[in-house]
């Protein structure tokens, strides 16, 4: 089979499970299954990616919003205690203004694609391979150099979503048994036992040896 | 043979599906998290389009620094979702109301 014609037939099969599942995350009533087809359309995004070479984006993708950001978003569905019906009141008296938005949105960019697309931009040869490299390697080398402050910040983005996460989640006990660390280091041994002297009482031995020890 | 238009036009059938998402289901701010993905998607799938067609790699830089902006936003956006739901005990826009004048 040709191969251009087998790409343009994966392209189709791919985006049309790509939209039907990007239909299904906004209808869908059960939350649970709406982040399930999410994660559909992402994997389907990610295959679409791929025809267009852009192999580390695509697994990045799987690996970074499959693995980890759709799994997030699962444990906090399946931690809240959501009374789904509530809501979905509303659902269908904004479904007519919401078609109305999305379809004149639609309408006009493909007004504006299309004054584009009359002449017909083919996608050219994968512009890695005509470099001489792999994509990973060429994304590297741009990241490394070009867009190596960008990437930096983006490091530090990544931190301060940690940090924001955990502190904003944390919360403090305040009947919970805790040990201070400092406060234990900092404990000096001759103030917590004191060591008396004392005379050997041999006259009264019986109620010695009845008085409480402390 | 795939076209440039080809992207675009699943980029703005994807954007626009996002964002009749935020208008029906107005009340489940999870719901909504999940359209604010769709639309990064979207603008994503544009981007990559665009690096291969004019074989320029900084559009693909561009996606790989969404993808990092937009992991840390859904965390933190799933922690304020979790404390507002610990507080409010409901996650309905309708509800959260207490700075309204």
């Amino acid at each position: 089979m040709d191969t251009q014609l087998f790409q343009l037939i994966c392209f189709y099969g791919f985006a049309t499970v790509t939209v039907a599942s990007a239909l299904a995350v906004i209808t869908l009533k059960n939350t649970v299954h709406a982040v399930l087809a999410l994660v559909l359309t992402f994997f389907s995004a990610a295959c679409l990616w791929m025809l267009a070479d852009a192999e580390f984006l695509a697994l990045a993708l799987i690996v970074v919003y499959v693995g980890a950001v759709m799994v997030l978003f699962l444990f906090v569905v399946m931690m809240l205690d959501v009374d789904v019906e509530k809501l979905r009141e509303g659902f269908v008296k904004f479904l007519p203004i919401g078609l109305f938005v999305a379809v004149i949105m639609l309408v006009e960019m493909l007004g504006v694609i299309g004054v584009r697309a009359m002449h017909a931009q083919v996608v050219g040869g994968d512009p890695a391979l005509a470099a001489g490299v792999s994509n990973t390697e060429w994304l590297g080398y741009a990241l490394y150099t070009r867009y190596l402050l960008p990437f930096e910040i983006a490091a530090l983005i990544l931190t301060v979503g940690v940090v924001a996460a955990v502190a904003l989640t944390l919360r403090e006990r305040r009947d919970t048994r805790y040990e201070n660390a400092s406060r234990q280091v900092r404990v000096d041994p001759r103030k917590r036992l004191r060591l008396v002297k004392m005379g050997a009482d041999h006259a009264n031995e019986s109620t010695a040896s009845e008085e409480p020890r402390t | 043979m795939i076209t440039l238009a080809h992207f675009i036009v699943l980029g703005a059938i994807l954007f626009c599906i996002a964002v009749a998402g935020l208008f029906i289901n107005r009340k489940n701010v999870i719901v909504l998290l999940m359209s604010l993905e769709l639309i990064l998607l979207a603008v994503n799938t544009n981007f990559v389009a665009f690096s291969r067609y004019l074989g320029d790699v900084s559009g693909q830089v561009f996606v790989f620094f969404i993808l990092t902006v937009a992991a840390a936003e859904a965390a933190i956006g799933l922690a304020i979702l979790v404390l507002l739901f610990r507080t409010r005990s409901t996650i309905n826009i309708a509800d959260i109301d207490s700075m309204k004048g």
